[in-house]
This record gives structure tokens, C-alpha cells and sequence, in this order.
């Protein structure tokens, strides 16, 4: 399994690229499942009640870690498992309520080499719901730079993300 | 445009809430994480993987704030703790009863492996004037959260910019 797993290396990646669509049907278990996973107990989070009578939105809806998860599993489909987080920023304008259709999106904006010669990829990564965009995210990936590289590996000084 | 009150003001850049998890980090809410987003990634789930890559399994990055979450309930305790007490402090000393989470940022560092036991601390970076917005009339504030490892490693440090509101009257 592991000699066959796939990983995009640095070469592979130029400003522009897009990052493949994908597309997530929320129920009412989607946001109850990342809010359990993420050990968030708010009502809003499982309560339709609360959330429509105390928060004055239509559902329950999606909480910060639970769209983090996604974000980065969005990602790391993209690079593979080297691929290893340095840094995201994540906007949210709106809520992902049950009942919506969420759709991820990416485009690179970077590719560089650091001093330490770690690769790194800046992405810009939103989410929709129909034509509003609900969150913006800005992530900051390392790639190995061959296939003999590993991110992973990176510690201390050589890790600058 | 009404004051922000001492108390509060005096929170701006102190050291809060220094506290360690409730328990261990341990795979079942790696792989219950995982199974919440579907995420498939070979290094949460095959260990041979895992090994290659990161010398033994470790927790997806973004896991980073679900270790310090309270439980809901434990012996003795008689009111729940709340996760991120310094938004929550906020909200009640700015008498705001509704909060939302507009931003995050995190940076990640040292990889969080099963096993590790995590301390956190909570800073109040900022709170602004009196803001309206189509929620109602609150204030936003920043607090910045850092998770260091049983042997002082930072493993991740966190920004989150809230914002507490008082809902409009329709």
C-alpha cells in the first residue's frame, strides 16, 4: 500500500493550478459527527431548537474544527500523505447548515523553497454553498521536493512554516 | 461609544487559563475525526505508512484544539468548564450573550503523536470598539492559544477572532 500511495512533489506544482472540486452533502449527522469528533458539546452544534430560537439561524451548523478537518482533508487528498500542514487561515463569513451542499475549491498562489530548502505551497481554498462563498481559507502546505523527500522529517529550525 | 471596562482591559497580553488535558491523546478520536470528514489518509489509518512517514502514527494537524476540550461532565464538577474560558469570560463581562467564530489561524509545529499529554494557554490579544453587524451590535476580539507537549515542544500555536453580540431586536 505504501509503495503505491500518491504524492505530489514540488515539480509537479505552478502557480494557477487548481486544485480538483469536491463536493460534500451536509445532513444533520455530517454536523453532529464533526462536532462529537472535535468534542464541542454547544447546542448549536446538535440542537435545531436552540439553534433557531437562541443563535436566530435556520439549522444547526458546522463548528470551527469540524471545517478545519475538512480543509485539510481537501487538501491532503490533493498532495497525498507527505503533505504536511504549515499553516491555515480560514475566514468564515457564513455558516454550512444541514440541508446544504458545500463545495471546496483551490487555487495555487505560491510555490517556493525556503531557506532551509523546505518546498512549500500556498493555497487559496474556499468553500461555497451555491454561489456564497461561507468560508475562505489560506493554507500553507509543505511537498516533498522529490521523491526521496519528506516533510515530515523537518524539525526545530528546519521547520519555518 | 461606551468603555471598555478595566477588567477586561486588563487581560489584554496576560497569560490565562494555563492548563493541561483532561487525557492523553489516543487514536479512537484520531480515527472518530478521520471517520467525521471521511478522510482516508493513509498515515492516519495504515501504521507502515505512518511509520515511514512520520515515525509512528500521529494525530491530523488539525485535531489541535480538540485535546483541550473539557468533558461535558466529571466527578465533582458542578458547572461545565467551557473550552477557550477567555471567549466565554468575554461574552459574560461584556454582558454579549450570543458569540460567533469569524477567524482562525493556526500554525502548526511538532506533530501530536498518541500518547501525549498537552498543556495550553490562553492570551487576549484584542478586543475592539463596539461593532454592528447583521447579527447585531457586539464587539470582536482576538485570543491566541498555544499548545506546547509534555517535553515543552510547541506543537501549535492558535488565533481565533470572535465576535459577541447582542442579536438585533427585529
Amino acid at each position: 500500500m505504501s509503495a503505491e500511495r500518491h504524492m505530489l512533489t514540488i515539480d509537479q506544482v505552478k502557480a494557477g493550478d487548481v486544485v480538483p472540486a469536491f463536493t460534500v452533502d451536509v445532513s444533520a449527522t455530517t454536523v453532529v459527527l464533526g462536532a462529537l469528533a472535535s468534542r464541542d458539546w454547544r447546542p448549536m452544534h446538535h440542537d435545531k431548537d436552540f439553534a433557531v430560537q437562541r443563535n436566530g439561524v435556520k439549522d444547526i451548523f458546522l463548528n470551527t474544527p469540524a471545517q478545519a478537518a475538512w480543509f485539510e482533508r481537501y487538501i491532503t487528498d490533493w498532495t497525498g500523505p507527505a503533505g504536511r500542514l504549515g499553516r491555515m487561515k480560514f475566514r468564515m463569513k457564513d455558516s454550512v447548515f444541514a440541508g446544504d451542499r458545500m463545495v471546496f475549491r483551490g487555487v495555487v498562489e505560491q510555490v517556493e523553497t525556503d531557506a532551509t530548502g523546505c518546498s512549500w505551497v500556498d493555497v487559496a481554498l474556499s468553500l461555497k454553498v451555491g454561489e456564497k462563498l461561507v468560508t475562505s481559507c489560506a493554507a500553507r502546505v509543505a511537498i516533498p521536493a522529490n521523491a526521496s523527500d519528506n516533510p515530515w522529517k523537518r524539525r526545530g529550525e528546519n521547520w519555518k512554516p | 461609544m461606551s468603555e471598555l471596562p478595566s477588567e477586561v482591559q486588563s487581560w489584554i497580553g496576560q497569560v490565562r487559563y494555563e492548563e493541561e488535558t483532561e487525557f492523553d491523546v489516543e487514536r479512537g478520536y484520531i480515527f472518530t475525526t478521520c471517520s467525521s470528514v471521511q478522510n482516508g489518509n493513509p498515515l492516519f489509518w495504515d501504521d507502515q505508512v505512518a511509520q515511514e512517514l512520520t515515525g509512528g502514527p500521529i494525530a491530523p494537524p488539525t485535531m489541535l484544539s480538540v485535546w483541550f476540550r473539557p468533558h461535558h461532565w466529571a466527578p465533582g464538577r458542578t458547572k461545565p468548564l467551557q473550552p477557550l474560558q477567555v471567549h466565554f469570560d468575554l461574552k459574560e463581562k461584556l454582558d454579549l450573550p450570543e458569540a460567533i467564530m469569524t477567524d482562525n489561524e493556526i500554525v502548526f509545529a511538532e506533530p501530536v503523536r498518541p500518547g501525549d499529554r498537552l498543556r495550553t494557554r490562553q492570551i487576549l490579544r484584542s478586543v475592539s470598539d463596539p461593532k454592528t453587524t447583521k447579527l447585531g451590535k457586539g464587539r470582536f476580539w482576538v485570543i491566541e492559544v498555544e499548545y506546547l507537549n509534555q517535553r515543552d515542544e510547541l506543537v501549535g500555536r492558535e488565533s481565533y477572532t470572535g465576535f459577541g453580540y447582542r442579536r438585533s431586536e427585529a
